[in-house]
C-alpha cells in the first residue's frame, strides 16, 4: 500500500476541501473520520448558503455535500471510516482506534479538521430529556428523519437558532417560540423574517428559567432580562413545549490540538480557544495545519475555503506545487474568504484572525 | 450596521420595518408598482450574499463588490419573470403585481413548507409578522427542479395588501396529533 | 415521530423493517438508522437514569460525543444509541448506572 503523506483528521467540510487540494496536486492523502459517513454536517445544512457563485451560493448544503464527496474520489482521496484519533504524539504519530484495536500510523503532514460541538446551558431542568442542542435536533430530522417531541422552545437567535427553527418547521414540527438573552437577534434578518412569517415569535431579552417534567420536558418557564440578564420579576411565562433546542453557540473541538502541542489563543469572536495559525493554516507546529471551525467558528463556506488553504500549503510543503504556483491558488482563496469575512456579521472573524496572525508574528 | 428605525427592525424584531424597507435600494417606488409586475426586494442588511445578481437575465439587479452591498434595484429594467425568487438564500425576494385587476394584486414568494397549495385553493395570506390579514387564492405554483426545492407560489390578495401579504399560512396539523 | 415527507428532502427512503427488544418490548426500526433514531421513533425519550441520583437522560447532542443516550446494548453496556446501527433481534435495555466506576445494572433488576 501506498504511504499517506498527508493524514487529514475529520471528513467534514473543511476537511474534505482541504484532502481534495492536495490529492488534485498529486499528494497521498487519507482522511480519517469517527463516522460512518465522511461529509460531517453538511448533509444535514439542508438550506441554501449564502456567499457567491464562486461560494456555491444558491446551492442547499447537502448538495455541496454530495458534490465535495465525488470530488474527492475523483482526486483519489482514501478515507478510513469509522476510526477515532485518539491522541497525537510527537513524530506526528497518531494513533488511532478502530473497533476494538488500535493502531499507529505517522505521516510528515497532518491536517487537523475536527470541527466545533456545541455549547450546552445550564439551568434547573436542563438535563431532562427533551433539552438537546439545536444540531442534534437538526441531525435528528434531517438525517435520522425523526422529530424529537411536537412543540418546541428554541434557545438562542443566531442562524443556527434561526435555520433551525425554520428545519423543524419545514420536518412538521413546531416552535413555540425562540428566546434570545441579547436584546438583538444575532443571526441574519432574512433568517429572522423566514421564521416570523412562518408565524414563530422571537423574544429578545428573554431566557429560559428552567424546565420542568417528571421523566422529559413537559413546559419551560421563560422570563424577561434587564440588560444584566437578571430575570425580571413578574414577566414568567409558562410554555407548553417537551423539547428545549440550545442554540448558544459552537465551541472548536480543540482536544487533538491540545495533544500534539499546538499553541493557542483565546478568541471569543470565533468561539473561544483556537490554535494559533498563519494564512497558510499551519498551527504553531510544524506540519500540523488546522482548518475550518477549529481555527475558529465560522460557518461551512469559510470551512472549506481554509481547508483549500491547508491543502494546497501541505502539498507545497511536500513538493507538489512550486511556490509560484501554490501562492497564486492561495490569493484566489485568500480573496474569496475576504469576500465572506465583510459586512455586519464577518468583520468580527476577520479581525479575530488578524489577531492571530499578529500573536504569531510576536512569538 | 447602519440602523434605521432602531427600535423596531429587523435585528430586533426579525421584521424589517417601514423605513428599513424603503431606505433600501431594492425596494420598488409606487410609480414603478403601477407599470405592472415587479419583484420586491426585501434584503436590508450588509450579508455576503449575490445570487440575486447573476440569477436576473435583464441586469436589473446590482450588488458588485464587496458583495456585502446591499442589491441595488433597477426598476425599468424588471418584467417581473421571477428568476431571483428562488435563488435567493434569504428568501427576501417577493413579485408583486397591483395591476392585476381593478380590486385585486398578486404577491408571489418562496415557500418550502408541506403540505403544498395547489393552483385554486383558498389560503390564508399572512403578514411578515405571520398574521392572517386576508384570505387568497392560489393562482399559480412553481416548482420546477431548477429551483431546486423552493417553490414560488402566487396568490390573489386585494389590492390594498398587496405590499403585506408576503406568504401564507402553514397548513399544518401535528403529526402527533393523529 | 418519523417524518416521512418533506419538502426538501422528499419521501423518506428506509431500509428494511426490522425489530428491537427495548426492555422486553418491540420496537420497529428500519435498517441503517441508528438505535436512537429508532426509539425517538417510538416515542421514548428517556434512555438511561444517571448513578447517583437516578435522573433521566436522553439524547443531548446525536453525534456521538455526549454519552447521554448511552444504553446496554446486547449485554454491553455504554453503547452510544446515536451513533450505534440497528440490527434485527437486538436486546436493548434503559441502562441504570449506580456508581461512577461500578459495573452498570439493568432496570428490571434494580426494580425487584
Amino acid at each position: 500500500m501506498e504511504k499517506t503523506e498527508i493524514f487529514v483528521v475529520g471528513g467534514g467540510a473543511a476537511g474534505m476541501a482541504a484532502a481534495i487540494e492536495a490529492a488534485r496536486a498529486g499528494a497521498k492523502v487519507t482522511v480519517i473520520d469517527e463516522n460512518e459517513r465522511p461529509g460531517g454536517q453538511l448533509f444535514k445544512q439542508i438550506h441554501k448558503f449564502f456567499g457567491s457563485g464562486v461560494h456555491r451560493a444558491g446551492t442547499r448544503g447537502m448538495q455541496i455535500g454530495r458534490d465535495l464527496l465525488k470530488e474527492a474520489r475523483e482526486a483519489g482521496v482514501k478515507t478510513r471510516l469509522n476510526t477515532v484519533v485518539y491522541g497525537i504524539y510527537p513524530g506526528k504519530r497518531l494513533g488511532l482506534v478502530c473497533g476494538d484495536h488500535t493502531e499507529e500510523l505517522t505521516s510528515p503532514i497532518i491536517i487537523l479538521a475536527t470541527g466545533a460541538s456545541e455549547n450546552a446551558l445550564a439551568f434547573p431542568g436542563w438535563t431532562l430529556p427533551g433539552v438537546m442542542g439545536a444540531g442534534a435536533t437538526q441531525t435528528l430530522i434531517n438525517i435520522n428523519r425523526v422529530l424529537p417531541g411536537r412543540q418546541a422552545l428554541m434557545v438562542g437567535a443566531g442562524n443556527v437558532g434561526l435555520i433551525v427553527t425554520y428545519q423543524l418547521l419545514q420536518a412538521g414540527g413546531d416552535v413555540a417560540a425562540i428566546v434570545e438573552a441579547l436584546p438583538y437577534i444575532g443571526g441574519y434578518g432574512v433568517h429572522a423574517s423566514k421564521v416570523r412569517r412562518a408565524g414563530v415569535s422571537i423574544l429578545t431579552s428573554h431566557m429560559v428559567l428552567r424546565a420542568e417534567g417528571n421523566e422529559s420536558v413537559e413546559r419551560a418557564v421563560i422570563a424577561q432580562v434587564d440588560e444584566k440578564w437578571q430575570p425580571v420579576a413578574g414577566t414568567e411565562e409558562v410554555l407548553e413545549v417537551d423539547t428545549i433546542c440550545l442554540a448558544v453557540g459552537l465551541s472548536p473541538l480543540a482536544e487533538l490540538a491540545w495533544i500534539a502541542g499546538c499553541q493557542f489563543s483565546y478568541l471569543p469572536a470565533l468561539g473561544g480557544w483556537v490554535p494559533v495559525h498563519d494564512e497558510n493554516m499551519e498551527s504553531s507546529l510544524q506540519g500540523i495545519y488546522v482548518a475550518g471551525d477549529l481555527a475558529g467558528i465560522e460557518e461551512a463556506s469559510t470551512a472549506m475555503e481554509e481547508g483549500r488553504l491547508a491543502g494546497l500549503s501541505a502539498a507545497e510543503a511536500l513538493g507538489y506545487l512550486s511556490h509560484e504556483v501554490a501562492e497564486t491558488r492561495k490569493i484566489e482563496v485568500q480573496e474569496r474568504l475576504a469576500a465572506l469575512r465583510i459586512g455586519s456579521f464577518g468583520d468580527g472573524w476577520a479581525m479575530a484572525k488578524k489577531e492571530f496572525l499578529r500573536a504569531r508574528c510576536e512569538k | 450596521m447602519k440602523q434605521v428605525g432602531k427600535e423596531e427592525g429587523v435585528r430586533t424584531t426579525g421584521i424589517p420595518s417601514k423605513e428599513e424597507l424603503e431606505a433600501s435600494p431594492g425596494y420598488p417606488n409606487r410609480e414603478a408598482l403601477e407599470r405592472g409586475p415587479i419583484v420586491v426586494i426585501e434584503c436590508v442588511q450588509d450579508i455576503p450574499c449575490n445570487p440575486c445578481e447573476m440569477a436576473c437575465p435583464k441586469g436589473a439587479i446590482r450588488i458588485g463588490n464587496p458583495i456585502t452591498q446591499l442589491p441595488v434595484f433597477y426598476a425599468e429594467r424588471c418584467d417581473g419573470c421571477g428568476r431571483c425568487i428562488p435563488i435567493c438564500p434569504g428568501q427576501a425576494i417577493f413579485r408583486v403585481d397591483i395591476t392585476y385587476a381593478e380590486d385585486k394584486a398578486t404577491v408571489s414568494f418562496p415557500y418550502e413548507f408541506l403540505p403544498m397549495p395547489k393552483k385554486g385553493d383558498m389560503v390564508q395570506g399572512v403578514n411578515r409578522a405571520g398574521k392572517t390579514v386576508c384570505e387568497a387564492e392560489v393562482l399559480r405554483v412553481q416548482k420546477p427542479k431548477k429551483f431546486a426545492h423552493t417553490a414560488v407560489i402566487t396568490v390573489t390578495v386585494p389590492k390594498g395588501l398587496s405590499m403585506e401579504v408576503r406568504s401564507i399560512k402553514r397548513n399544518h396539523e401535528s403529526p402527533f396529533s393523529t | 415521530m418519523r417524518i416521512e415527507d418533506h419538502p426538501i428532502l422528499g419521501k423518506a427512503e428506509r431500509g428494511k423493517r426490522i425489530t428491537l427488544n427495548v426492555d422486553g418490548e418491540a420496537v420497529a426500526a428500519f435498517e441503517g438508522e441508528n438505535i436512537a433514531a429508532a426509539l425517538i421513533a417510538s416515542g421514548r425519550r428517556v434512555f438511561r437514569y444517571t448513578a447517583k441520583r437516578m435522573e433521566p437522560r436522553g439524547v443531548f447532542c446525536a453525534l456521538g460525543r455526549c454519552t447521554d443516550c448511552v444504553m446496554i446494548v446486547d449485554g454491553q453496556p455504554d453503547v452510544r444509541t446515536c451513533v450505534t446501527p440497528a440490527r434485527d433481534g437486538m436486546v436493548i435495555q434503559t441502562q441504570v448506572s449506580r456508581r461512577e466506576g461500578e459495573a452498570t445494572h439493568d432496570l428490571e433488576k434494580e426494580k425487584d
